[in-house]
Parts: C-alpha cells; sequence; structure tokens
C-alpha cells in the first residue's frame, strides 16, 4: 500500500474552476476605493462622484483589452451568470422575429442551459446540441442545426469541468454564415488563453472576475457595437449601462475586476507554460501510481490548469472523504452539493458509474510544486484505501 | 470634501471593511462541498442569519442580490404574475420602470394617498402594490404598515423598497406586513454590489430572474458576491438608526432656509439624516456645481439620474411646479460631524447669495 504523505500546514486548493483566491494585489487595488473614495460612480455631480465615474471607465478599458474588444462594448454586471441570462433571454425578447431557434451545446454551464431551456416559455425552441467524446462541437453538427433559422447560437469558449477549448472563432464564422447572432461565455477562458472577441466575430461574451483572481460579484458583458447588437434588459431602473443593467456600480468591485484582466494579461503566457508542468506533474505522478487513471476531455486543446479524471476503483466521494485537506470537486461547484452525476461527463459518454469515479481539479496561481506533490501522493494514498493523516482534525472542523 | 451625499451611498463602515477583508482571505465558492468551499458558505450563512435576525424574519426567507435595484426586480418578477401593479408616484426608478404600472398620488409632502389605494384596491383585479418606506431624494416616510393592512383585506401584495430606510430606522418583515423587501448594502453603509429581498412566509417559493446554478434556493442563480455580503451583514449590525443625525440635519435645514431654502416635504416624518431643499428661481445643478466648488458633494436627485438635468419626478409628484428642478438634496452619512455642517451653512449662504444676486438684475 502506498504510504500517505505528510500532511500540509493547510488545505490544499485545487478548484480553481469553481473560484480563485482574490490576488493580494487585487485586493490592495480595490480597498481605497471602498474606503477613502467611496463615491457613487453615478453621482456625476461631485468629485466624490467623477473620481469613481473615472476609475469605472478606466477598468472598461482594461477589461476590453484581455478580450479583445473596445471599452464601450463592454458592460458591468454582479457576475457571469447575470451576463449569460441578460445575453441569452435579452438577445431573444429584443429580436423576437421570426427566427425563433435558440442553439447551445449541452456541456454549457447551468445558467446557459436553464436560460435557453425558460425562453421555451416565450415561444423560442431550444436546441441543445451533443458534443464528440473529447468535449468539442463538431462543426458539422453546428452547421446541420444551423439549418434551420437560427436567432442565436451559444457557445462557451472554455468548459468549466472538463478544461476543454472550442474553435470559437470557426464556430463563431458559421453562425454569422447562418445569418445567427453568436455567444460566447468566456467565464473559464478570459485571462488564460488569449481572445479577440472583435477578430472573431463574436456578438455577445459573458465575463466572471472571481474566475480569474478578481472579486465576487462582478463580470461583464461584452456587447458588439460594429454591427450593433441589440438586447432587451433583464430589468429596468435608473438606466445605467446605456439601460442595459440598472444598478449602481460597484466601483471597488470593477476596479478589482480591472486588475484581475491586467495581471491575467501581463502573465498570461508565462502562467500558462508553469501551469502545463504543474498539471503534468501531477498527472504522470498520479500514473506512475494509478496506471489506469483516464482524463476526461481532449488534452490536445485544453486550458493548462484543468485535469479531470477518472479513478479506476474508487468512487470521488470517496477519495474526497479519504484526503479532506485536498479541496477538488465532482463538477461544476453550483450543483456539486447534489449527488446526481455530471451532466458535462454524461453528455461525453460516460456512464453514470464511470462519472462517480471521476474528480474535477483545477490548478491556479496559486498552487506550488508542493502542492502538487501533496496532491499526486495524497490520492494515490486515497485510491488505494488509506485516508490520509489528519483526517479526525479536518473532518472535526 | 464634505460628504453630504450618503443617500447616493454611504462611506464604507469600519466593521464592514473588517469582515470584507476577512472574507476576502477564504478562497472557496460557497457551493462547494471542500473544507474551502465550507468556509466560504459558512460566511454566507452567517451574513444571511445575522441580516435576517436584523430585519425580523427567518434566514432562510432572506435572497441575496447584487443591490437594491435587482432585488426590487425581482420582487416584481416574482410577485406580479396575473396582477395589476400599482406604484407610488416617487419611487426609486428601479420600481416605477416597472412595465404598465398604474401611479397612486401623493400629497404636497410626498405622502402615498391611501384613500385612492383603498378606493382602487376595492372590488379590484388581483394587485401587487410598490411602496418605498423611505424616499430617496425628501425623506419622506411613508405609512406602509397602514398600506399593508390595506392590501392584505383585499388580497394584494405588498412589495417595500426599503433601501433608504434600513439602517436608519428599524426595519421588520413582519411588523410592517410586506410581503416583500429590498434593501441594499451600500446604502448602510457596507460595500456596494450585494443587497437583498426579504420574503414573507407566503411567497417564498419565487421563480428567479437569474437563472442558473441554483443558488438561493433556486431564487438567484450565480455565485453569491461573499466579501460584499460579509461587509454587508457587518454593516447592518451597526447601523440601527439615523436619530443621533437628526440635529445636525435640522442644523443644516435652518441654516438653508435663513438662506431663503424652502423645505420639500418638511411636513412629513422624514428620515433623520435627509433634508431636499429647494431655493426658489436657481437651477439645482447650478446649486451643486457651485457647492461642490466649494467642498461640499450633495446632490440634485437621484444619483442614478444625476447627469441628466430633468426636473425630480418625486417633486413633480408632490405638486411643487418649478421647485422641482430647484431642489438639492442633502442627506448625511453615519459619520457626520458638526463641523460638516458648519462648513455646509457656510457654503450654502455663499451659493444662494450668488446665484440669487444673479437672477436679480432680470427679475427687477
Amino acid at each position: 500500500m502506498t504510504s500517505p504523505p505528510p500532511r500540509p500546514n493547510r488545505p490544499v486548493y485545487l478548484d480553481n474552476q469553481a473560484t480563485t483566491r482574490c490576488d493580494p494585489r487585487v485586493v490592495t487595488a480595490m480597498l481605497p476605493w471602498f474606503t477613502e473614495h467611496y463615491g457613487n460612480p453615478h453621482s456625476v455631480e461631485h468629485v466624490m462622484g467623477t473620481e469613481a465615474e473615472a476609475v469605472v471607465e478606466d477598468a472598461r478599458a482594461q477589461v476590453a483589452a484581455l478580450v479583445g474588444a473596445d471599452a464601450k462594448e463592454l458592460v458591468f454586471t454582479s457576475g457571469a451568470t447575470e451576463s449569460n441570462n441578460i445575453a441569452i433571454k435579452g438577445a431573444a425578447r429584443f429580436a423576437g422575429n421570426e427566427r425563433r431557434r435558440i442553439v447551445t451545446v449541452a456541456t454549457e454551464h447551468k445558467c446557459v442551459l436553464e436560460s435557453v431551456a425558460d425562453l421555451a416559455e416565450e415561444g423560442f425552441e431550444p436546441v441543445f446540441l451533443p458534443v464528440r467524446p473529447d468535449g468539442l462541437l463538431d462543426p458539422n453538427v453546428l452547421r446541420a442545426a444551423l439549418e434551420v433559422p437560427t436567432l442565436l447560437v451559444s457557445v462557451m469558449a472554455v468548459n468549466n469541468e472538463i478544461g476543454v477549448v472550442q474553435d470559437i472563432a470557426a464556430l463563431a464564422a458559421i453562425a454569422k454564415q447562418a445569418g445567427a447572432l453568436f455567444h460566447t461565455d468566456i467565464a473559464q477562458a478570459a485571462g488564460k488563453i488569449p481572445l479577440d472577441l472583435t477578430g472573431w466575430k463574436v456578438d455577445l461574451a459573458s465575463i466572471s472576475g472571481h474566475k480569474i483572481y478578481g472579486p465576487k460579484g462582478v463580470g461583464a458583458l461584452y456587447v458588439r457595437r460594429r454591427p450593433r447588437v441589440r438586447l432587451k434588459p433583464l430589468f429596468s431602473g435608473g438606466g445605467q449601462e446605456r439601460g442595459l443593467r440598472s444598478g449602481t456600480l460597484p466601483a471597488p468591485l470593477i476596479v478589482g475586476l480591472s486588475e484581475a484582466c491586467r495581471l491575467a494579461q501581463a502573465e498570461m503566457a508565462e502562467e500558462a507554460t508553469r501551469l502545463t508542468g504543474l498539471r503534468d506533474r501531477l498527472l504522470d505522478r498520479l500514473r506512475a501510481t494509478i496506471p489506469d487513471i483516464a482524463v476526461n476531455g481532449s488534452m490536445a486543446v485544453r486550458i493548462p490548469g484543468n485535469l479531470n479524471l477518472t479513478f479506476p476503483a474508487a468512487t470521488a466521494t470517496d477519495l474526497m472523504a479519504r484526503v479532506p485537506d485536498l479541496c477538488v470537486s465532482t463538477g461544476s461547484a453550483c450543483s456539486s452539493a447534489t449527488i446526481e452525476p455530471s451532466y458535462v461527463l454524461r453528455a461525453l459518454g460516460l456512464s453514470d458509474d464511470t462519472a462517480a469515479r471521476t474528480l474535477r481539479i483545477g490548478i491556479g496561481r496559486f498552487t506550488s510544486p508542493a502542492d502538487i506533490d501533496y496532491a499526486a501522493a495524497a490520492l494515490a494514498a486515497a485510491h488505494a484505501g488509506a485516508p490520509a493523516p489528519g483526517v479526525e482534525r479536518f473532518a472535526q472542523a | 470634501m464634505v460628504y453630504l451625499d450618503a443617500n447616493a451611498t454611504e462611506p464604507l463602515r469600519p466593521e464592514a471593511r473588517a469582515a470584507m477583508l476577512a472574507a476576502m482571505e477564504v478562497t472557496g465558492n460557497p457551493s462547494s462541498v471542500h473544507a474551502a468551499g465550507r468556509a466560504a458558505r459558512r460566511i454566507l450563512e452567517n451574513a444571511r442569519e445575522s441580516l435576517a435576525a436584523r430585519f425580523g424574519m427567518p434566514a432562510q426567507d432572506l435572497v441575496f442580490t447584487s443591490g437594491g435595484t435587482e432585488a426590487d426586480a425581482l420582487a416584481i418578477h416574482a410577485l406580479r404574475a396575473g396582477r395589476r401593479v400599482i406604484v407610488g408616484a416617487t419611487e426609486h426608478d428601479a420600481v416605477r420602470s416597472a412595465p404598465g404600472a398604474f401611479t397612486l398620488p401623493v400629497d404636497r409632502n410626498g405622502v402615498a394617498d391611501l384613500g385612492t389605494l383603498a378606493a382602487w384596491l376595492l372590488d379590484g383585479p388581483p394587485t401587487l402594490v410598490c411602496l418605498m418606506l423611505a424616499n430617496n431624494e425628501t425623506g419622506t416616510i411613508q405609512p406602509v404598515a397602514e398600506a399593508a393592512e390595506l392590501c392584505r383585506r383585499h388580497g394584494a401584495f405588498l412589495h417595500v423598497d426599503a433601501v433608504q430606510a434600513a439602517g436608519r430606522i428599524v426595519v421588520r418583515l413582519a411588523a410592517l406586513g410586506a410581503h416583500s423587501i429590498a434593501i441594499s448594502s451600500h446604502k448602510l453603509g457596507g460595500p456596494p454590489g450585494a443587497g437583498a429581498l426579504l420574503l414573507a412566509p407566503e411567497v417564498t417559493a419565487i421563480g428567479p430572474m437569474i437563472a442558473g446554478g441554483g443558488q438561493e434556493r433556486g431564487r438567484r442563480g450565480g455565485t453569491p458576491p461573499l466579501p460584499a455580503i460579509a461587509g454587508f451583514a457587518a454593516a447592518a449590525s451597526v447601523a440601527s438608526n439615523a436619530v443621533h443625525l437628526a440635529p445636525l440635519r435640522d442644523a443644516a435645514e435652518a441654516a438653508a432656509v435663513a438662506a431663503g431654502a424652502i423645505v420639500c416635504g418638511g411636513g412629513a416624518a422624514r428620515l433623520a439624516n435627509t433634508t431636499c431643499l429647494a431655493l426658489p428661481g436657481v437651477r439645482a445643478d447650478a446649486q451643486v456645481i457651485a457647492l461642490d466648488l466649494d467642498g461640499i458633494a450633495v446632490s440634485a436627485g437621484a444619483a442614478c439620474s444625476s447627469g441628466k438635468v430633468t426636473a425630480s419626478h418625486v417633486l413633480a409628484a408632490m405638486g411643487l411646479g418649478p421647485l422641482a428642478g430647484q431642489a438639492i438634496r442633502v442627506s448625511l452619512p453615519w459619520n457626520a460631524t458638526s463641523s460638516d455642517v458648519a462648513a455646509f451653512a457656510v457654503a450654502y449662504r455663499r451659493m444662494a447669495d450668488r446665484l440669487r444676486a444673479a437672477l436679480a438684475p432680470r427679475a427687477a
């Protein structure tokens, strides 16, 4: 039996697709905008307001730069879930024309699937396309679906469970050719892979703060200006964000999102190399002790920090229970409290039994080689049936 | 800079700052089941319990949102199905923008006409009434408990925007009798980016406006803004009422009146921190700019519509005619001091004298 490794001082966090630690540099950038410069950015009649307004506009340009957009094309929201809701429901409700079909993919985030499904009640026709066993959408499947005139296509750039990267430029081109709008959820892609929304002719894209080491409670929606994409807001009010999203803009959180985007852009290439090294190190070590471990989703087109692993002889819940100081997950965080198998893995063709033996591992900016070594050894020991040391203490915490 | 625009946003309370900083140290997503997720979940649920206790309701019936506007919108989205909507004439735009809503008139002090409401509810169709607890421009406090009694007698729902009232007067869901209440973090000294909808027991099973993920018991999708929520709860736990600001507000008001101002809504019960001051003949934006140059931050109305030089719909609904475009809002933050008020008094007199002198030749 594999001997359990020494315990780390604190839980090892390998769930960076669920959420990320707010980078201390982001916290530092936000703090003055919480405390001294607390003005409402819409109070443009006094200097406390105008300085907040100015910093929000600087942030807009910074976020735009990361995704290859113009500052005027970005609307701030409370997060990617809200952005996805506004994009999908907003585009459908504004158009309301003879095109009723809305096409998305079975492996999208819950909020995209639910937004599309909800539109059935309003007379739209939701279509959920399958993916290939490697998690990628076959362009020919999309082309076939678009033979029926389609209002909107929504395909995420990077999957939140298996990390595979769709060819957004190619898929957007197919959608445009068919006269459909193209939306992409880039919550898991922004800051991790280069994005060129303008060049790719994407119409709508959703961004999250807390997936890129920024704060929770802020995100953005990219809305193409040329040609202009029109949306109906999800809710009305003070008319902020050109009427698309009412409510006081949380200036400090927006500053945090901006700083997170700046850091991600500056460090993207170097970080990708480092994360790839850590991921390969983890996979190599696990394979050395568990040769039959399987990776779900394409390894060729995948973000560097993600692994989705099926273990041959232990369930994910058992593994997690045996290594409570290792923070990994069975799938998307929003649904991870439920025991139901991941619908993403089902869409890849995995049986429920196989899905139940699968873990999502998200390596991130604050993951060290020592964390990886601990994770590899602890998972190997847990797979062999041994609880890691210190379980009692963590179980009580 | 003397900041007297608290109704646009309150300065952050130190308790909120401390709670946020602590929450930022916790990485997890509150929906994750591992140790980091459970630590995040504890912060979220502690905040929910603390806020619920503050507002006199069960924790499970409190839905976190991104702010007051979303909370108002969610309430209307969830409660209006199959119902006529009646909104007070002085409501915030977040409520006033409800499509197809009927407008309930107010009197000269901004108090809703409950006689008219009673007449409308009598034998009317099923109705959702939206009535704010305290107005953002004048501070006028509405007779919400009486309105709730009327609504319940006639089977109507009552949604209450308590964004400006929460933290300044006592707000308890059951005592008010409302079906739902919207509150906002940054209006009570917490950070921006968080709010909540408080639901009465009979309306807790509401559908989401933002779908996906199943958070907030399926009532609001999206990862909750954890540090902001921690700051929100900490601020609410120390923001009990604003009565200590009444003498300061009264002093500011008296100084402005001595310089020629008329108090809008002064005849009603008001928030202790707010006064709405009209200076006859002088455009509101000119007053605000002059005061800003003199180091005093006030506003000409709601912050969201700031920048647009339009007359206040609140003051217009109160029948104030041209004065609706000639009034500024002075709202004292929780940490206002007597020296702030003294500086305001001097600046107001200077502003009033100068701008009214400019009017004089044309008047003569």
